[in-house]
């Protein structure tokens, strides 16, 4: 089935399968920077914004997309480079295989206008899971890129 | 040390950014769209011998491009290990085999031209097994009736106490001085006994590979490898592929911590494509992942110290049994380094032993993984060094600062035990352990707080700790090279064979060549691992990269800022002594300045044109070992058990921090693995022998919400032998959780837990166990 949404701000028609998910349409499309870590909804690894809320796109079928507004992380340039430069500086960036990810997430946690502190941080972001850093220097990464826009 | 510009300076990664931003980097973004997508009927039996394959019906299904099984592969015994060659572990696995020794063991592997056509056949292939009695207690596995290998073809490399006919994969007995004398006459003797667990290693990016055919019709790999060398070497020997026609890409990993140390899907892969001639690819889902790859290797240990009324420790006897399950990777290495890359922590001991049997199971492989065997032995030690100092009636931290090694100390165990063979004599030119501990306890308030303080009507907080070493790779076998090229307009490309997997060492191995050119790091290209392009490196494992592959860099670019010296002394025609050269511009007195820009260009386009080029390689005659003390504040409910980490606060002495920031990233991610293990990650199986922790929900790793705080620093120390003074980082973090969150349950509430995890429900248990006792 064809499937017409917008893709980072752009028209897009997908030829999908209807028990297809987001995160492989995407993939198969081309668009890589969605990737897959589980099969249990369960890492936030295939975060993706929906009409500007972060949703695992290996759990949102892509037959549900038609007609939505959807973001990666290379609609988002911006928020991606200056996060990158606070990852980098507190050795927050190892892998980054979850990093696409968080970008995301942090992106909506910002248009929403919630607090930037540890608590809400860390409640928003609980979903994305990182294997290779202690999640400490992610946190202060991102406190100090919504302290920076505020 | 001398001044710095960008060695231990913040410098940002070379790839943060890019990899933020969404750029393809990892194999299965690399992948062709055409391949052929592979995959594997797996066991579901513990133990069993296919007597019959019937493929026909999958055959008939459109789509599917070919169907392997063991009858398509000639019995080449190798090992996915993953090591230098020849391997310290058995060559004990086929590519594909009649008998299946766990659940998720490979039967079958099927090509087709996606995904749901593959899942089809995968399901249509007919298997008849004949169910064999598993081994799934590997303390009965030794002369069990049941053989987990019972085949003859089957072999080891070198002697390594290989005994399939026993069970056993390997086995390791040392001794030092005389252990049961010494112990006989101690004036104080603590035993005990420990058990450690399976841990899944969950990277967040599963085993990818993919494999195609090039235009010279050579077989090219990418992998989310951390040995792309290795990988070649034993698809070639197994396979019967000439080398020379084998290319191995490693793209952006998406972590390892030892998983991808081995070989996975690259056998089939590259069997698929040969075959069909079509490119191929094959990822694993997340249930393949745990079930069909690796986890730590479980322990039992048990170990017995004799001390002097005085605090001297005498003598430390460590008896331990290792599972290394279905197949021996690792199986004698990661023993070894149990005792190798702890025992001497304690240098001053009349006497020393350690043995064991490392033993073959129905369970899923266990292989290398970030902590090595030092997590499992420092688990059992540094608990029983607690228990020894209770019986002293001292502090822990004081007994342990009575005993542990010091800087220009040495231990015999060094030349004793390598990595499977003999080990390599050195003193420890760097180490800081005294100031580690002094200042951790400083950290964490270790004078106020331990060991504990009630906090609430059921609440009490506690202080335990530890200390642990760990290698810098494996000396005289673990051989990294770098080749720097100098371009026109003076940039350099570095190319190494060192695999950065996520921990950062292209940054680092960019930011040693910077440092010795003279130039700004983003004037040094980095590119990592392929085996056409860079230059031989052994992999990321053994914590070896920084200070084996490190120095081979530093070669590199000691011999590329001499060469450029000297072209610039012949085009100023002048002495190279005689030049003055920072990095950017060679200045002579009396003449106009030279830019590197310029001596290149010209060394290009205009005159005595040649291109400049060095490549040095570097091998480790010693691995000075790192050094970490760390201590864990804990909030325990005396109720139910359960405890929160309120802080986890370490020092550690890994000679000069290349990167800061990475280097905290090392140790803050380690220490997360080796808590996760400590506190609740268990690979659980269910009675007939499957994982029913196989996925995200039933294996929980740690969250954002699983520490409160991290306090992390480095002591200052600069290791001689290290490129601009670094030792190895990657593993240490992982070693002192165990032990420093078992003390510190035991300093909350008296009981001590000798199994990992150390959950709630035990915790509460033995409360229980000892108010029943107490009455
Ligand atoms: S892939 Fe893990 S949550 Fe979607
Ligand atoms: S950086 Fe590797 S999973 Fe987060």
């Amino acid at each position: 089935m064809k499937i017409s949404l917008t893709l980072n701000n752009r028209p897009k028609t997908f030829d999908v399968a209807p028990d297809e998910y987001l995160v492989d349409t995407l993939r198969r499309y081309g668009y890589t920077s969605v990737r897959r870590g589980c099969d249990t909804t369960s890492c936030g690894v295939c975060t993706l914004l929906v009409d500007d809320k972060p949703v695992p796109s290996c759990a949102f079928l892509s037959a549900r997309a038609d007609g939505a507004r959807l973001t990666t992380v290379e609609g988002i340039p911006e928020t991606a480079s200056k996060l990158a430069e606070h990852f980098g500086e507190r050795g927050a960036d190892q892998c980054g295989f979850c990093n696409p990810g968080i970008a995301l997430a942090v992106h909506s946690m910002e248009q929403s206008g919630m607090p930037a502190d540890d608590a809400t941080i860390d409640h928003y972001l609980v979903g994305n899971l990182c294997r290779c850093t202690g999640y400490q220097s992610q946190r202060e990464a991102i406190k100090a890129y919504l302290g920076d826009k505020k | 040390m001398k001044k710095t510009k960008t060695v231990n300076q913040q410098v940002p990664s070379v790839d943060g950014k890019g990899i933020m931003m969404g750029r393809p980097a990892f194999t299965d973004d690399l992948t062709p769209r055409n391949a052929l997508v592979i995959k594997v009927l797996r066991s579901p039996h513990a133990f069993a011998k296919i007597t019959s394959i019937d493929t026909s019906e999958a055959e008939r299904i459109e789509g599917v491009e070919l169907i392997l099984t063991h009858k398509d592969f000639k019995r080449n015994a190798y090992t996915r290990a993953g090591q230098g060659y020849p391997e310290p572990s058995p060559h004990d696995k086929f590519v594909l085999d009649e008998y299946v020794r766990y659940v998720g063991d490979e039967v079958a592997a099927v090509a087709a031209v996606d995904e749901a056509t593959a899942e089809a056949a995968v399901k249509a292939i007919d298997v008849e097994y004949e169910k064999l009695d598993p081994v799934l207690d590997f303390e009965t596995a030794k002369d069990n009736d049941t053989l987990v290998h019972p085949e003859d073809d089957i072999y080891e490399m070198f002697p390594i106490g290989f005994d399939p006919k026993r069970n056993v994969a390997a086995s390791y007995h040392m001794e030092v001085g005389d252990v049961e004398k010494t112990l006989s006459e101690s004036e104080i003797t603590v035993e005990n006994t420990y058990y450690t667990q399976a841990q899944a290693h969950v990277m967040l990016e599963p085993h990818t590979v993919n494999a195609q055919l090039d235009y010279q019709n050579r077989l090219v790999l990418i992998s989310a490898t951390q040995t792309p060398w290795h990988v070649r070497r034993i698809l070639s020997q197994t396979l019967e592929i000439p080398l020379s026609r084998i290319r191995v890409i490693k793209p952006r990993v998406g972590g390892g911590f030892g998983g991808k140390q081995a070989i996975h899907g690259e056998m089939l892969a590259a069997a698929v494509t040969m075959r069909t001639g079509q490119p191929s690819r094959l990822t694993y889902t997340r249930e393949e992942v745990f079930e069909s790859s690796y986890t730590r290797h479980p322990m039992r240990m048990t170990i017995r110290m004799g001390a002097k009324r005085d605090g001297t420790i005498t003598s430390i006897d460590f008896h331990g049994l290792s599972d290394t399950g279905a197949y021996g990777e690792h199986a004698l290495t990661v023993y070894m380094v149990t005792g190798s890359k702890v025992l001497p922590l304690y240098n001053k001991v009349d006497a020393v032993r350690f043995q064991g049997d490392i033993v073959y199971t129905n369970h899923v492989s266990s292989g290398a993984y970030r902590g090595y065997g030092a997590v499992q032995g420092n688990y059992a030690v540094e608990s029983t060094i607690d228990m020894l100092a209770e019986k002293l009636g001292m502090d822990p931290f004081a007994l342990r600062e009575k005993n542990m090694m010091l800087e220009n100390e040495t231990s015999p165990i060094f030349e004793i035990m390598g990595e499977g063979t003999e080990g390599t004599a050195m003193v420890m030119e760097s180490n800081k352990l005294d100031y580690c501990v002094a200042r951790g306890k400083e950290l964490i308030g270790y004078d106020e707080k331990y060991p504990r303080r009630e906090t609430g009507e059921s609440k009490v907080r506690s202080i335990g700790g530890a200390i642990a070493m760990q290698g810098s790779g494996i000396p005289y076998i673990d051989m990294g090279a770098a080749t720097i090229k100098l371009n026109d307009d003076g940039f350099y490309n570095l190319t190494v064979g060192a695999t950065d997997i996520g921990q950062g060492s292209d940054t680092i191995l960019a930011q040693i060549a910077a440092e010795q050119l003279g130039v700004a790091v983003d004037k040094v290209i980095v590119y990592s691992s392929d085996t056409d392009l860079t230059p031989f490196d052994v992999g990321a494992y053994a914590s070896s990269t920084t200070y084996v592959s490190g120095n081979a860099v530093l070669k590199a670019a000691r011999s590329m800022r001499r060469m450029v010296i000297d072209e610039a002394a012949r085009t100023l025609d002048v002495n190279a002594e005689d030049i003055t050269f920072e990095g950017e511009v060679f200045k002579v007195e009396g003449s106009a300045p030279l830019t590197l820009s310029d001596l290149s260009n010209r060394l290009y386009y205009n005159e005595d044109q040649k291109q400049l080029t060095t490549t040095g390689s570097y091998y480790g005659t010693k691995s000075p070992p790192p050094f970490m003390a760390g201590f864990v504040e804990i909030e325990l409910d005396t109720e139910t058990g359960e405890y929160e980490i309120l802080e986890y606060a370490s020092v550690v002495d890994c000679g000069t921090t290349i990167n800061p920031a990475l280097a905290r990233g090392q140790v803050e991610g380690g220490l997360m693995q080796g808590i996760g293990m400590a506190a609740f990650e268990d690979v659980e199986y269910s009675k007939k022998g499957k994982m029913i922790t196989g996925d995200l929900l039933n294996y929980k790793i740690p969250t954002n919400l699983s520490v409160k705080k991290f306090t992390t620093e480095f002591a200052d120390s600069y290791e001689e032998s290290g490129p601009y003074g670094a030792k190895s980082v990657a593993e240490i973090g992982t070693d002192t959780p165990p032990a420093a969150i078992a003390n510190a349950v035991y300093n909350a509430v008296g009981v001590r837990i000798d199994s990992l995890p150390i959950t709630p429900e035990k915790i509460q248990k033995a409360m229980n166990d000892k108010k029943e006792n107490d009455v």
